[in-house]
């Protein structure tokens, strides 16, 4: 019956090939002729959501309603189908739940044998359940957003090209198949942040993450190299054991471990977005609100946090590579999360979030617990979906405004959106009952006890979670709460989205609060069914975990929790003091720290420092390339024997002088010669 | 009986005088004149190492060189003709459109 799971990515294949038809054979001539009507109406599109043009004919073809059910439903369909795999994969025993399912022989060559087949374990169930899940949610709430483009049938095929990747990506049975759907899903995330290509932004920001990744995946493909190289295999199944068995005869060295795992991360921070390689995900902001929810914060950018959970025995191994991802996971939370602070673009905020949000993934999982990244993982996808989709919700109210400085008192107008985002935002900070608190509380615990913690990181979680509650606030309250601060024209327009988005919005309010009760700790009476579910996954390279040091106590546990709590109504205290109460605080703080605001501002002027040693020595390069080496050398080659030749055919020509005495001499001097030669040689 | 050498001789003279008259001379008419004496040095060098070895092959080979030289002068005065006709000048010196 477990068969069944290849429809899991087919159907999402089967919705690129159906929209696909639709968009090239319906949809790209209706906006052709569009195209030379304006054209010769002389009509200008104003901006880029296209409205007032809606009375078109493109806008009311059949193919539309064909794309609005297609898209959503295969998505929904596929979801169907995992949970009932899922379901079945439960009923199984805890140990005997892995399946693998052979489609066919992909690459054989030599001794390496790579198959197209898919692995299914408690790990990657999670995964194809958030995949579709949400995925499914954002395509109906899509279907809301999206009416008025253009090009709604392409927005389709990309959205549900990216599911099939990301499917195919936490699906595969080995790296090489894991590392195609990695691959794909920076495709679809390229082309749907650049989905406005005839903005310039747009395009730009797509190039930028496109690039940002290259360096990334550069580093993962040694990994996986270096890996073949070292245990032999590829596959899942095989890898993980023989890997524990060379580390217990000698021949996998620490070393080696170390290099591999941390060519591995370096994947990692491309895609999930850490320090040093974050900066494509602020930027991919410019794509369709729904995308930034699906693609930039609940599934492609957990893609690295999944990939290192999945490698967790290899990354046991190493306890360096294991404290560098805390560290940089511990620092990318925090740093992300004070930029966060003095953003006014409100999706810029949820981005540096989700940058921020990431990190704790990885601090986790550089502190050996893997769970916890994961349950993470599942929470954040949760209500950082909630929260792009309302602030796509907001901005498609006040036409595309995004800044939060001129919103206001949008709660009266919007209830519905402002109650699930402030339900999310509650996840987000921490807040007990909510999904996010138990989750972080995991987090911010294992950081603390586990053998490879510290309370150094520790300390980096719970000021990043001061500072997430603070500046999550900061945006409910200028956005939501107060005076209106909207201009008369758009408190005219401001109305609450239709019901196709609004719903989603509420299936998912009710996932950021319960989605935690799968996995309440022990010590809060819970028995945290979630971590025994992905036991089976992290049993193998538990054996490599030194026993803890020392035994904390169940009050230092509650406590801890504690602490972090009232940390997080600081946050929020604070967020109210200066925002609600006393709104011309801010200004005062920016006025008296000019310096320090500034610098927060401009997100450290990191953007500025990449473009001055990454960015403009490579273009000086290629510019030096360009009128150097290739205008100088490579052109001067070509045309210098060009000139060579025809040079000499000048000082030759001159031999033809038509005279027919002259060759008539030439004849006798060489008949001479010959004759000379013949006698006299 | 004259020596062989004497005929052997006499062909060279002939023939530098024949290839002294076409590189010298303008004329298009002296020039083939100057040609028929080159061809008939060698004619006389042919026929004298033919009665020398013995060998008919060398009478053979005067009377083809006769006859191609008929058909040269043929050709040869027939483009002369052409050309006066064409430039009311035989001076080769002026023909020289063929150049670069």
């Amino acid at each position: 019956m477990l068969r069944i799971l290849w429809l899991v990515p087919a159907l999402p294949l089967l919705g690129v090939i159906i929209n696909g038809i639709l968009a090239l054979f319906f949809e790209r001539p209706l906006l052709l002729r569009k195209y030379y009507e304006d054209l010769e109406k002389g009509v200008h599109e104003e901006d880029s959501h296209g409205h007032g043009a809606e009375d078109h004919p493109l806008f009311h073809h059949w193919y539309r309603q064909l794309v609005s059910i297609t898209g959503p439903s295969v998505v929904g369909a596929a979801f169907f189908v995992a949970l009932v795999c899922v379901l079945i994969l439960v009923k199984r025993p805890p140990h005997e739940r892995v399946f693998q399912l052979d489609l066919f022989t992909w690459i054989q060559s030599g001794e390496f044998r790579t198959a197209f087949s898919l692995y299914l374990d408690p790990l990657s169930s999670v995964m194809i359940l958030v995949v579709t899940g949400v995925g499914f949610l954002i395509h109906v709430y899509s279907v809301g957003y999206m009416a008025h483009e253009k090009g709604y049938a392409r927005y389709f095929v990309y959205l549900n090209l990216f599911t099939f990747a990301m499917l195919v990506l936490v699906l595969a049975s080995n790296y090489l198949l894991l590392f195609v759907g990695w691959e794909a899903v920076g495709l679809c995330s390229y082309l749907l942040i650049g989905y406005w290509y005839e903005k310039k932004s747009a395009s730009d920001a797509g190039k930028k993450a496109f690039i940002v990744n290259r360096v990334g995946d550069f580093g993962f493909a040694l990994g996986m190299f270096l890996l073949f190289w070292t245990v032999g295999s590829l596959n899942f199944s095989e890898v993980f054991p023989k890997a524990l068995e060379m580390w217990e005869a000698g021949t996998l060295t620490p070393a080696v471990a170390t290099a591999i795992t941390l060519l591995l991360f370096v994947g990692a921070t491309g895609k999930s977005a850490q320090i040093p390689l974050y900066v494509w995900l602020p930027d991919a902001m410019e794509g369709p609100t729904p995308v930034s929810a699906l693609i930039h914060a609940a599934t492609m950018v957990t893609a690295g946090v999944y990939m290192v959970a999945r490698s967790n025995v290899l990354y046991l191994m190493s306890p360096t590579t294991l404290t560098v991802v805390a560290v940089i996971g511990g620092a990318t939370a925090l740093f992300a999360a004070t930029i966060g602070v003095a953003q006014n673009d409100m999706k810029r905020v949820l981005a540096y979030s989700t940058v921020s949000q990431l990190g704790y993934m990885f601090l986790a999982c550089g502190v050996g617990a893997f769970t916890a990244g994961i349950f993470h993982l599942m929470t954040h996808a949760f209500f950082k979906a909630l929260l792009f989709l309302g602030s796509g919700s907001v901005m498609h109210a006040l036409a595309g405004e995004l800044d939060i400085r001129k919103m206001g008192g949008l709660k009266k107008y919007m209830p519905v959106t402002f109650w699930t985002f402030f339900l999310a935002t509650l996840a987000i900070s921490g807040i007990p009952g909510f999904s996010g608190f138990f989750s972080k509380d995991e987090i911010l615990w294992r950081a603390f006890s586990s053998p490879f913690g510290g309370k150094v990181f520790w300390l980096l979680g719970t000021v990043a979670a001061f500072v997430t509650a603070f500046y999550m606030f900061r945006m409910v309250f200028l956005a939501f709460f107060g005076e209106t601060r909207l201009s008369p024209e758009l408190k005219e327009h401001v109305h609450e989205s239709p019901k196709v988005m609004t719903v989603p919005l509420m299936i998912l309010a009710v996932l950021s609060v319960v989605g935690g009760f799968v996995g309440i700790p022990p010590i809060l009476g819970g028995s945290n069914r979630f971590e025994h579910f992905l036991e089976p996954v992290f049993e193998k390279g538990a054996e490599l975990v030194p026993a803890a040091p020392h035994h904390f106590s169940h009050s230092l546990e509650l406590g801890l929790m504690v602490l972090a709590v009232l940390v997080a109504a600081a946050g929020i205290y604070l967020a109210y003091h200066f925002y609600m109460k006393k709104p011309e605080l801010p200004g005062k703080v920016a006025e008296k720290y000019p310096v320090l605001y500034d610098v927060v501002a401009n997100k450290y002027y990191v953007d500025e420092i990449y473009h001055a040693i990454v960015v403009y020595p490579v273009y000086r390069f290629s510019v030096f390339l360009w009128e150097v080496f290739d205008v100088l050398v490579v052109d001067g080659i070509v045309n210098g024997v060009g000139r060579v030749l025809l040079g000499t055919g000048q000082a030759v020509r001159r031999l033809q002088t038509g005279v027919v005495h002259t060759y008539a001499v030439s004849l006798l001097i060489g008949a001479v010669i010959l004759v000379g030669y013949l006698i006299f040689g | 009986m004259v020596p062989e050498s004497y005929y052997l001789v006499l062909s060279g003279i002939m023939f530098a005088v024949g290839v002294v008259g076409v590189v010298s001379r303008r004329n298009a008419l002296i020039i083939l004149m100057s040609i028929e004496i080159m061809l008939n040095a060698v004619n006389l060098a042919f026929v004298a190492a033919g009665s020398y070895l013995g060998d008919p092959a060398g009478n053979v080979f005067a009377f083809m060189v006769m006859t191609v030289a008929a058909a040269e002068a043929a050709v040869g005065l027939a483009i002369v003709i052409a050309i006066f006709r064409h430039r009311e000048t035989v001076d080769v010196s002026e023909l020289k459109e063929l150049k670069f």
